[in-house]
């Protein structure tokens, strides 16, 4: 496939990997940002592939995992309304809230629906003027675009049914937490290639300065996570700390200006909470008071009561989401917790750190064992 | 069937008038043989030797798909079951279950996919039943057909028959009728041409059978949950190892676009005409070579991997680029990724 087998060339892969080996002298730990890259790494095999300095450490970068218990209460509680339809994407649906996920809530009549866009909800509101259409509106600044766009469109069209509950998150936010953890160790960050094709490179250059923090914005191909780790190893090794793109035949520095344009015009920076991180300022966004009837938390109140916090099932998905922990330090992985029962977000999506980790160890296993 | 109705009532599974009319111009004139023209309870014949006997029931959405329908699924899937066992198809049973407001005209179109089907599988509807559940109680159509067949008298297919060394065969491409079906399910339709693979795989089966027999050691359909879960079932069931190569598993371009863009893994999409087999190595590129001349299904036929004794128990794969990982049971269905 055209733009895809070249970027899982083994011949080419082969030659990064020998560079990399040439120039590495010390560890380095480098996080990828995006659950996409996590993924990708596993999946091809590429961890066990690295020179035994190169440690990656897999970031925040997954929508699932980020999205707090508390969202998850408001929307099993909005669920739980007759009026209601709750559209959301199929990953949310198994991931604990506090009390139950939106799956257990459909089993007890909540009205759930799953859907693969935000404008198959306004469709769905369309279609149904006696229901109230809500879309879970999760993600980073990659979805945030079409999730405006539904709100757009539904404010277009008129519809008094349809609304978004908003639990958008950030990157850089993010990444200024990790760095400024005093037990941060993090020496380089793989940048997450499909939110700078929305944002640009723009917000980065502050960061990688003020932390002194190579930053290479890179792909998801093994090709492309192989050189996005070289350069980042490479500036490491000689003391650089820029932004560089090594994902240039997608992002552009400035990023997609119309899809920018879309975001500001329905939404606007807000605090959020994380999972298992609490409240990060400014680090997420919120409906702008303009479209506040397609707010779902300004239209239905909130109406969730939380019961009790993430951690008390022994999650520890805010050190792991950090960097701090290995998904394998913690004394539930792969015993109480697993992806057909998990007790926290990063069990459950396949991008989730611990369901990568999940596998990854079962790999580490493999290798040990005599060929 | 005569056009006296639009939909399915309760009364069309009451056992009077309206089931009999129902039978008359439905089942019995479109699969109509020596056995059904009886009209008896059940059927009775005359089989030798070893038989296998299978049943599987079949729901699926949406009920009409590029390539099939749950009608030849209905006929495929028990005929391919009984293929897993080393077995010539014979006599199948075929119910149904019902959902009240139904349209007949589906249900027209699903029987007669049955008689194409069981028609090209040489197969014969011997027996069955209709029952139809109040609106709310079914999903349109449920079908369930169990079969017969007589099991080759040199088979010997048997998990435990699975040694290291052996060659994983499998008979043609890849995750083709799930993506499909995804191709068309509410909510997620793309354009593509797209076609289920579903199809009778006995006579290919038989094949080997006749030409490898007992270096035939084990056969088994990825259905749903797909290779990787094949694989790791028959894994966990020797407490072997399979090793397989990403670069060998055939998959058409058009499938794999369509994994691409939803971030599905095909090794996890469900299949309905194609076999997985464990061979002796010995006779494995013979094999090959036989169920790639059987065009066109076996063209792109290829041997994926090999039983090792390393990693007992898991499933490994050599990827593209030539690292490995394990291929895990999969938890639940996938989904496509958010971003």
């Amino acid at each position: 496939m055209k733009y895809l087998s070249e970027y899982r060339n083994a011949a080419v892969v082969k030659k990064l990997l020998t560079e990399l080996q040439a120039i590495v002298t010390q560890p380095w730990m480098l996080m990828e940002i995006c659950g996409g890259q996590t993924h990708s790494l596993v999946k091809n095999g590429i961890l066990e592939m690295l020179p035994p300095e190169v440690t990656m450490v897999h970031g925040p970068g997954c929508p699932v995992c980020v999205t707090p218990a508390s969202m998850i209460d408001k929307a099993v509680a909005l669920a739980m309304r007759q009026e209601v339809v709750l559209c959301s994407f199929g990953d949310m649906v198994r991931v604990p809230g506090s009390r139950k996920s939106l799956q257990q809530a459909r089993s007890e009549g909540g009205n759930l629906k799953i859907v693969y866009s935000p404008l198959d909800a306004v469709k769905l509101a369309q279609e149904h003027p006696e229901k109230e259409v809500i879309f879970f509106a999760v993600g980073f600044e990659t979805t945030a675009p079409a999730n405006a766009l539904a709100v757009l469109q539904a404010a277009k069209q008129g519809l008094t049914n349809f609304s978004v509950l908003v639990s958008h998150v950030l990157v850089p936010p993010a990444m200024e937490a990790i760095l400024s953890d005093r037990f941060n160790n993090i020496n380089a960050f793989l940048g997450a290639g499909h939110v700078c094709t929305v944002m640009g490179l723009q917000e980065y250059y502050a960061l990688a300065q003020k932390y002194r923090v190579p930053v290479v914005v890179t792909g998801f191909e093994p090709v492309d996570l192989l050189e996005g780790i070289l350069l980042a190893v490479r500036q490491l090794e000689t003391g650089r700390a820029a932004v560089e793109n090594q994902y240039a035949r997608v992002v552009r520095e400035s990023g997609n200006e119309a899809a920018q344009a879309v975001i500001r015009e329905v939404f606007e920076v807000a605090d959020r909470e994380w999972r298992g991180i609490g409240l990060i300022p400014q680090s997420g966004y919120r409906v702008r008071e303009q479209y506040r009837q397609f707010d779902a938390e300004q239209k239905f109140g909130e109406s969730a009561e939380v019961l009790f916090s993430e951690t008390d099932t022994g999650c520890i998905a805010g050190e792991i989401l950090r960097g701090l922990k290995k998904p394998a330090q913690c004394p539930h992985f792969g015993k109480a917790c697993t992806p057909l029962y998990p007790l926290g977000a990063p069990m459950v999506s396949s991008e989730g750190a611990c369901a990568a980790y999940f596998h990854f160890s079962q790999a580490c296993e493999v290798t040990a064992s005599p060929h | 069937m005569e056009k006296t109705f639009e939909r399915f009532t309760l009364a069309h599974g009451s056992g009077g008038e309206l089931t009999s009319q129902l039978l008359e111009d439905g089942v019995f004139k479109l699969l109509q043989n020596e056995y059904l023209q009886k009209r008896h309870d059940g059927a009775v014949f005359e089989l030798s030797g070893r038989l296998a006997f299978t049943t599987d029931s079949y729901v699926v959405s949406p009920l009409f798909f590029p390539g099939g329908c749950i009608g030849d699924l209905a006929v495929n899937g028990t005929v391919n079951d009984l293929a897993m066992c080393g077995a010539r198809p014979k006599f199948l049973s075929l119910s149904f279950i019902l959902e009240e407001g139904f349209s007949k005209d589906e249900f027209h179109a699903i029987l007669s996919a049955i008689r194409e089907a069981s028609a090209t599988a040489g197969v014969l509807v011997v027996t069955g039943d209709t029952k139809v559940v109040e609106r709310g109680k079914g999903d349109k159509i449920f079908i369930n057909t169990s079969g017969i067949g007589q099991v080759h008298p040199q088979a010997q297919v048997d998990a435990g028959n699975i040694r290291p060394g052996d060659r994983i065969l499998i008979s043609g491409p890849v995750a083709s009728h799930g993506m499909a079906i995804m191709s068309v399910r509410e909510g997620l339709a793309f354009e593509s041409q797209l076609q289920s693979d579903t199809a009778p795989v006995h006579e290919q089966v038989l094949a080997l059978l006749d030409a490898f027999g007992s270096d035939i050691h084990f056969l088994r359909d990825p259905t749903r949950g797909g290779v990787a879960t094949v694989l790791n079932e028959i894994a966990r069931q020797t407490n072997l190892g399979m090793a397989i190569t990403e670069q060998q598993i055939p998959l058409e371009g058009q499938v794999q676009s369509a994994c691409e863009m939803l971030g599905l893994d095909p090794l996890y999409v469900a299949n309905e005409g194609i076999f997985i087999a464990w061979v002796s190595e010995a006779v494995s590129v013979a094999a090959l070579q036989q169920l790639q001349a059987l065009s066109p299904p076996g063209q792109q036929a290829a041997i994926i991997g090999k039983v090792v004794t390393e990693h007992p128990g898991q499933v490994v794969l050599q990827t593209f680029i030539g690292g490995r990982r394990v291929v895990a049971m999969p938890s639940g269905e996938q989904l496509p990724r958010i971003c």
